[in-house]
């Protein structure tokens, strides 16, 4: 270890050397890395030469929702794997930005855990329904709560619920976590439910994890969270008797749940290798994977 | 041959010149982009709409931006950090500096300085799994996360800062002030206390200024253990919101008129800062002038 | 002979500085050996040296590792020279007062601005032009330890014995010769302090790389790491722990942080002992 911090000094030493003994050398050091950056931007430059051999390559960026993490990662590793001169970037920002950034050209595909808004098609997207996500509710495994109807989740929101002796569970108080504005879970949770600018939250937490491990710390709580992360330090209630499942949100008879939507700019054609990520995921070839991360496939 | 030497030194000053001033540009820069990115949002919705709205409501049908519960949370969060952390910083710097055996010292000033490496998220992670449960049980309340949590976490995140500083401060005191105090027949608790504390106060008090840019500039941390609603912080178990966790937290997902306030919210964070800047550098030029 | 208000003063006193320190090393011991702990047990060689798979559900911090090291070296390279010729024209040339109070001022200035301003600002100044990749962070941090490498050079080169100078200039020599065969190898000290300090801010760092450098975890070569997202190891920590719930990853990342950073204070404090004994010589 310390063999290894030396020899990281040792470069950096030099590199210093380098910029005492002569000023004017900083530009070109500074320089060459940076103009690699601006090539990646541009995949489609690289891609012609190796076009002719059939074999992909180039780059696949996309960016947007964290609950989308576990289905896209699987299905770029895939890909990745079948083409393996391709690489395949994703930026867990959140749906707001990944719409954003494919709006401005900074990703190929945006991904939004809700469906697009009308004003953002009418900015140039499209939207792609890639496939289905269950948003459970979640409460601390002690909880003696098994079933709640969606009126009541929306009571509790609300704020009109507030004791779990209400809905038939012990004399305590509910406290109630959801996510920040703005995120694609929250608001698939309160459009389904009829809260939207009702919620009277206890906690806004910026991230499926943190409302997991809030939940799971606190008896009283109760949060929601995309299916395919809950884990079993929380518990998924029943809604209106349904427990949510792949087969539950399949059917539909699972009320809460969501798209996750691909999004791309309209009329500009993607670059070949990301046209090919694309038919690939929306196709029936990828419905394994999906079903593997925990969602319902769309195709 | 002379004009060329001096050509050649003339470029090589102007080289040094430009790299010296980089740091003003950077400075130049950074006011400049979030002054650009800040101001529409607060034209938008108005300057004291925006600073003294009490809601905020980004995402709402009808949209609110008030930004009045994050300022006083803000503030009264460091506050508490202060209140917390200073006393306690304080009182183990003078140990650590006068009283302490050298081992102990040592030890302890590592210990001190590891405390200061650790990144700001495992603070976060440590307060939401053992503090914000202890709170509640504690108290006896629904939910321990709450503005009473952050400023446990801040205090604890200000200590070796202002520890480190106020230790650097107090080892300045030259040895003659107290040397004739203890000879005076002056207990060395009178001596350091009366003397040395009051000799190094110009350095202490940048200490918890620094302590104070620290606990306001804190972002992650406080975003896991602080419950993150926009309320007004009417009391210590209140959910509440930051600044810094306002931009935080909302930035990723953010879109329009919401993003740009966030940037709004920057700037305003930023002004704070700079305001905290000036006075650190007040106390330091006291320090320096001695 | 001291009465019963001195004692009062004494005793007062006296317990709460012991109180203070004793609180002060339980929180560190508590906060270091909970880490620890935790996370120890989890630093297995599979975890050091595979990357993540989706497909497989393995989690591996081998990216995370080497964008830091990318990152690292990335930032310091472009720093050093700023930094030491920014110190070098502070104590060197600059012949006003007020252009060094105002460099002075920006520097102090900066290093108060916290991290998440400087990953909106690194945002809008770098990403949006580069893209969101480990350059755009990395010339972030670069403006982040401007002031590290700065302040520290000109504290060694404080240090040069004027006598040096007028030594070197007393044999003809010119003004850049004396800086560059004098003044500069003098402050090896400094430059390497300066560096230990600010890997140990980078190995900290995660609000301003979030929103720059982003938190992908691909396996990169050096320049194609640099161009592409990547997540450090403090970010990865971050992405762990919050998106995904991976406690156990994430104490695993905190103790290996913990022990770095302890190596890395030690690095610092044996580095200026090693200076200023050759320097007593």
């Amino acid at each position: 270890m310390k063999r290894m911090i030396s020899a990281v000094m040792a470069i950096a030493l030099m590199l210093a050397l380098v910029g005492c003994g002569n000023s004017a050398q900083t530009t070109p050091t500074t320089a060459a890395p940076a103009t690699q950056a601006p090539a990646t931007n541009a995949p489609a430059t690289e891609a012609p030469e190796t076009e002719a051999a059939a074999e992909l390559s180039g780059t696949v960026s996309t960016d947007g929702s964290t609950s989308m993490e576990a289905v896209i990662g699987a299905l770029g590793e895939a890909f990745m794997e079948a083409n393996p001169d391709v690489n395949f970037t994703y930026n867990p920002t959140g749906s707001g930005s990944g719409i954003q950034a494919v709006q401005e050209g900074r990703c190929d595909i945006g991904l939004s855990s809700r469906a697009l808004k009308d004003e953002e098609k009418e900015a140039g997207l499209t939207e792609t329904v890639l496939c289905y996500d269950g948003i459970a509710v979640i409460v601390n495994p002690a909880n003696t709560v098994e079933d709640l109807t969606v009126e009541q989740i929306a009571g509790i929101y609300t704020g009109e619920i507030t004791n779990w002796s209400e809905v038939g569970g012990e004399d305590a108080e509910i406290v109630v976590i959801g996510r920040e504005a703005g995120s694609g879970t929250r608001s698939g949770f309160e459009e389904i439910t009829g809260t939207e600018d009702a919620c009277q939250y206890r906690q806004e937490l910026t991230s499926t994890g943190d409302v997991i491990t809030a939940v799971s710390q606190n008896p009283g709580a109760i949060g929601y969270a995309s299916l395919a992360s809950v884990k079993d330090t929380v518990k998924a209630v029943k809604v209106d008797g349904v427990a949510p499942s792949e087969d539950t949100v399949k059917d539909e008879s699972y009320k809460i749940q969501r798209p996750f939507v691909l999004a791309t700019q309209t009329g500009v054609e993607l670059n070949p290798v990301a046209q090919a990520f694309f038919d690939y995921i929306t196709s029936a070839d990828a419905n394994e994977i999906i079903v593997a991360a925990g969602v319902v496939p769309a195709n | 041959m002379k004009t060329k030497t001096n050509l050649f030194e003339a470029i090589i000053h102007g080289i040094f010149l430009i790299l010296g001033l980089i740091t003003v540009g950077c400075v130049l820069l950074i006011s400049v982009y979030l002054i650009i990115s800040g101001i529409p949002a607060i034209r938008e919705i108005g300057l004291l709409d925006f600073l003294f709205g009490d809601t905020w409501a980004s995402t709402a049908s009808e949209p609110k931006y008030g930004i009045l519960p994050f300022i006083l949370t803000s503030i009264y969060g460091t506050a508490g950090a202060i209140i917390l952390g200073v006393p306690v910083g304080f009182l183990t710097a003078v140990y650590l500096a006068k009283f302490a055996p050298i081992q102990v010292k040592n030890v302890m000033e590592q210990a001190v300085g590891l405390l200061a490496g650790i990144p700001s998220v495992v603070y976060g992670l440590v307060g939401m799994i053992v503090l914000v449960p202890g709170i509640r049980e504690l108290f006896d309340i629904p939910d321990g996360a709450g503005l009473l949590a952050a400023i446990i976490v801040l205090a604890v995140m200000i200590l070796p800062s202002i520890i480190k500083m106020s230790i650097t401060a107090l080892e300045a005191v030259p040895k003659e002030y107290e040397d004739a105090s203890l000879a005076l027949g002056a207990t060395p608790e009178e001596t350091y206390f009366r003397v040395s504390v009051p000799a190094a106060k110009s350095g202490i008090a940048a200490a918890v200024v620094l302590g104070v840019g620290r606990a306001i500039g804190e972002a992650m941390a406080v975003m896991m253990v602080a419950g993150n609603v926009p309320n007004m912080p009417d009391s210590l178990f209140q959910s509440v919101r930051f600044l810094t966790t306002a931009v935080a937290s909302e930035m990723s997902y953010s879109s329009g008129l919401q993003r740009q306030a966030l940037f709004s919210i920057a700037l305003v964070l930023f002004l704070f800062i700079m305001l905290i800047n000036a006075a650190l550098n007040f106390f330091l030029k006291g320090e320096r002038n001695k | 002979m001291i009465s019963n208000r001195r004692k009062m003063f004494l005793w007062t006193v006296r317990g709460a500085m012991y109180l203070a320190a004793v609180l002060t090393g339980a929180l560190t011991l508590f906060i270091m050996g909970y880490v620890l702990l935790k996370g120890i047990p989890n630093v297995t060689w599979e975890l050091l040296s595979t990357k993540p798979s989706y497909l497989s559900g393995n989690i591996g911090i081998l990216p995370d590792i080497l964008n830091t090291v990318y990152i690292v070296i990335a930032a310091l390279a472009i720093v050093l020279p700023l930094g030491v010729g920014a110190a070098v024209y502070l104590t060197e040339y600059a012949s006003s007062k007020k252009i060094v109070a105002v460099i002075e001022y920006a520097a102090e200035a900066l290093s108060g601005i916290p991290s998440i301003i400087y990953g909106l600002v690194g945002m809008l100044m770098f990403s949006n032009s580069f893209g969101t990749c480990l350059m755009s962070g990395a010339l972030t941090l670069v403006i982040m330890n401007l002031p590290t490498i700065m302040r520290s050079t000109q504290e060694s080169l404080k240090t040069v014995p004027q006598a040096y100078r007028e030594g070197a200039f007393g044999l003809g020599a010119g003004k850049w010769r004396v800086i560059r065969t004098v003044v500069l190898p003098q402050c090896l000290d400094g430059v390497l302090t300066g560096c230990i300090l600010s890997v140990g801010r980078i190995l900290g760092e995660s609000a301003a790389l979030l929103f720059t450098a982003g938190f992908a975890h691909a396996l990169n070569g050096f320049f194609e790491g640099l161009s592409s997202a990547g997540a450090t190891l403090t970010v990865a920590l971050y992405v762990y722990a919050k998106e995904q719930g991976e406690f156990e990853v994430a104490f695993a990342i905190a103790a290996i942080l913990m022990i770095l950073s302890f190596i890395i204070n030690l690095a610092a404090v044996m580095v200026t002992k090693y200076f200023q004994r050759r320097n007593a010589v």
